[in-house]
């Protein structure tokens, strides 16, 4: 064993996946896990932990699967994460706790996502469930929202003994982990249903099909229902376009649309919901909601190209979707940037009027700006155009709570500390309050909501 | 589970009610919102606009056409049963609700309605009735068969105006000459609002431009969610870019791009057609429509 070098994790091999829905990580057996753990430095001063918006103990996870103890390596992640089968298998670990690994100094760093993920596994297979010791609290708290940042700040609560109910705008649990990433990257059954369970099995009650500030507002949860605070998780929200001309065109749609039909409504095998198969689909943009859409559109039988207006350097998508959807033949034309939807005498999409871009210096975020080379436009053709360039947060919330302070991007105002909203027992985190980011970064703030959620309704008293 | 209190076939095989216990819809909407309603497990979740509510009886009402698969499912929906997902209001409100009453007295308001438009336009009829505003009501149908809640909007209209394209009752022609024909009997009018097939929304606004009547359409673009995530929904209103879901689903109609609101409704069309025809001919179908591959 080469300890500069992770425990090579199997996957489904490229040319077979690309024509099916199931997941493309096969993940590590115990003997693996165990071997990938021992490569573990188990550092007093952790890195890693740092790196990891929930903070979990992650040498002492590590340090229980070398040792084979899988129950009381759940036990410690469970302590600071409510999702740890998804986390393992959707958080940048990259850019996140494998980032700061001491290992990965000199050689590749410790596999710290597929753990996570082995151990969440091992604890579905062997019906260990996270366990709550608190003392009931006769305190009711509201979520909105059963996505990342809901179920981990409801998850928290009900640790900490609230007594706590999620609503859910849609018909399924689990906001985007359910309709935004698709089932080859994060099961459904297998894995979101599962760690939907164990936030149950903590006392957490569910209402779907409630959007607030339609079906009620935030006033009515705390003046007639009596919550005593509030979370508000509810997401990210409209789709942007870029404003070019030819957008509304048949055959151009959001990713979110695409992935909503494919992954919610489950376009992908039988349902009554119906999605365009496109022979040749160009995707704008390069987030991680770019390859999922591409790669969805791949495995529905079309030619995908991504067009992104960057290089491959600055991708914002995880590594490993970039490497997966490359190796299942995704054509990527980078440095490339839509100027126009072309589209036939009956409105439908035709093609896509591209223009090159090069990169000049860099601009605020640290990213070096693209610039147009002009001259160089030139036409992809192709019948549908998936368009991934973010949202912006669902003005529902925002529009029916008086006294909740949204900024300039109409997000909502928090303190960072504690989630707190401008609002009285009103807190926030996630999409809704950074915008479009990530389902770590939205457990994190969960969490720490939660924590602030605590301290209001303790100091609050009875 | 949402209890379906008691279903009605308003015109045989074709358009059906259904009144629905939604506590939570019925306690909060308004006329103009409208609810997405999932049959079952497989089916599509279908924008309805509420035609009707009752905040005692938490009760919705709804009228379906079935069109497709999903709603050919409704069809065998009985009194007793129940949809597995009802989810509202959504969309805000009529403008109307929002117009101080004594302005709303002062105006002359004519309604517009059109085919299975009828139900959603008669909650806002009623609602003005209710506060003392009696509106005119155009309905137009294509035939007889087709008209419904005659007797309903008969109690709640100021007049009403009935019209079948073939003249199989009442008067004949398009709402659009019924328009033309109270305009020249020296009838004006300071707001209409008009809900029903979009080509027949086109017409109406073409002509109340022309009138110089304001005129309010309600949308009906393909949706997913409903709640303001997928931008399927979105169409051209004056120079922006709107979502029928959260900015409308009513929009001035003077500033609706109706040709490519149209045109984006034929986007799934033949997926839709052989869906409907899948859950319609199940197993007894084999080939003739062109899709399945059946007759090859």
């Amino acid at each position: 064993m080469d300890v500069l070098k992770k425990v090579p994790i199997r996957e489904q091999d490229p040319k077979v996946r690309a024509t099916n829905f199931e997941e493309v990580c096969l993940g590590y057996n115990k003997e693996e896990a165990m071997e990938e753990a021992s490569r573990c430095l188990n550092c007093k001063n952790a890195q890693c932990v740092k790196g990891c918006p929930v903070s979990i103990s992650i040498p002492d996870f590590i340090k229980e699967v070398k040792e084979g103890n899988f129950k009381e390596a759940y036990d410690v992640i469970s302590q600071s994460s409510s999702l740890p089968a998804v986390c393992g298998r959707v958080c940048p670990q990259e850019s996140q706790c494998e980032g700061k690994c001491i290992r990965g100094i000199k050689g590749e760093p410790v596999s710290i996502g597929k753990l996570e993920r082995f151990v969440a596994d091992w604890a579905f297979e062997n019906g260990v469930k996270p366990s709550v010791n608190a003392e009931k609290k006769n305190k009711k708290v509201a979520v909105i929202g059963s996505g990342p940042s809901g179920l981990s700040c409801a998850g928290d609560l009900a640790k900490m003994g609230y007594d706590v109910t999620v609503f859910e705008a849609l018909h399924e649990l689990g906001g985007v982990l359910v309709y935004g990433i698709p089932e080859f990257r994060l099961p459904k059954e297998k894995v979101v249903k599962k760690e939907i369970e164990n936030v149950k099995a903590l006392g957490v009650k569910f209402e779907k099909n409630t959007i607030i500030g339609k079906s009620f507002t935030i006033d009515e949860l705390i003046d007639k229902y009596g919550f005593e605070a509030v979370f508000i998780g509810s997401g990210a929200g409209l789709p942007k376009f870029m404003g070019i001309p030819g957008e509304n065109a048949n055959g151009v749609f959001s990713a979110n649309e695409y992935l909503t039909r494919s992954n919610l409504m489950k376009a992908f095998k039988e349902s009554d919901t119906p999605i365009m198969i496109g022979k040749k689909v160009v995707v704008v943009g390069g987030g991680n909601v770019a390859m999922d859409a591409a790669r969805t559109a791949l495995r529905l039988g079309s030619e995908v190209h991504i067009v992104y207006r960057r290089s491959e350097e600055e991708l914002p998508a995880r590594v490993e979707e970039v490497h997966h959807a490359k190796e299942e033949g995704i054509i990527f034309n980078l440095i490339t940037n839509p100027v126009e939807i072309l589209s036939d005498e009956n409105g439908w999409v035709s093609g896509i009027k591209c223009i090159k871009m090069e990169l000049g210096e860099p601009d605020e975020s640290g990213r070096r700006s693209p610039v147009e080379i002009s001259g160089s436009e030139f036409e992809i053709e192709c019948d549908a155009v998936i368009m991934s360039l973010g949202t912006s947060p669902n003005p529902l919330i925002s529009s029916t709570t008086k006294g909740l302070e949204i900024n300039r991007r109409k997000c909502i105002v928090v303190k960072e500390e504690n989630g707190e909203t401008s609002k009285d027992g009103v807190f926030a985190g996630g999409d809704a309050v950074t915008g479009a980011a990530t389902v770590i970064l939205a457990m994190g703030a969960g969490r720490t909501a939660a924590k602030g959620i605590d301290e209001y309704l303790t100091a609050k008293g009875n | 589970m949402y209890s379906i209190l008691e279903a009605k076939e308003l015109v045989a095989d074709s358009i059906y009610e259904f009144v629905v216990k939604a506590p939570n819809v019925a306690a909060n909407c308004e006329p103009g919102q409208f609810v997405i309603v999932r049959t079952d497990e497989d089916s599509e979740r279908i924008p309805l606009t509420i035609c009707d509510y009752d905040r005692e009886k938490e009760t919705i009402t709804i009228v379906v056409q079935v069109i497709g698969a999903s709603t050919f499912k409704m069809k065998s929906l009985k009194t007793g049963d129940a949809f597995s997902d009802f989810v509202g209001p959504l969309g805000r409100p009529s403008e109307l609700i929002d117009t101080p009453i004594d302005e709303l007295k002062q105006k002359k308001i004519l309604f517009v309605a059109g085919g299975l438009g009828t139900a959603p336009v008669y909650p806002q009829v009623k609602w003005l009735h209710e506060h003392g505003v009696d509106a005119d009501v155009i309905v137009g149908a294509k035939t007889k068969d087709l008209l419904i809640m005659e007797e309903e909007m008969e109690a709640v209209a100021g007049t009403l105006y009935i019209t079948t394209d073939d003249g199989s009752y009442k008067r004949q022609g398009m709402v659009t000459k019924v328009i033309e024909d109270l305009y020249a009997e020296g009838k004006k009018y300071d707001l209409c609002i008009t809900i029903g097939p979009m080509i027949m929304m086109k017409f109406v606004c073409l002509l109340t431009k022309k009138l110089e009547l304001k005129t309010i359409v309600s949308m009906n673009p393909i949706m997913v969610d409903g709640t303001g995530m997928c931008g399927a929904c979105r169409l051209t209103v004056g120079d922006s870019v709107k979502f029928a879901c959260v900015d409308g689903p009513e929009f001035d109609g003077h500033l609706v791009n109706f040709d490519e609101a149209m045109k984006r409704t034929q986007i799934y069309k033949t997926a839709e057609g052989r869906a409907y025809l899948k859950a319609k001919e199940g197993d007894t179908h084999h080939g003739g429509c062109g899709h399945c591959g059946g007759d090859k």
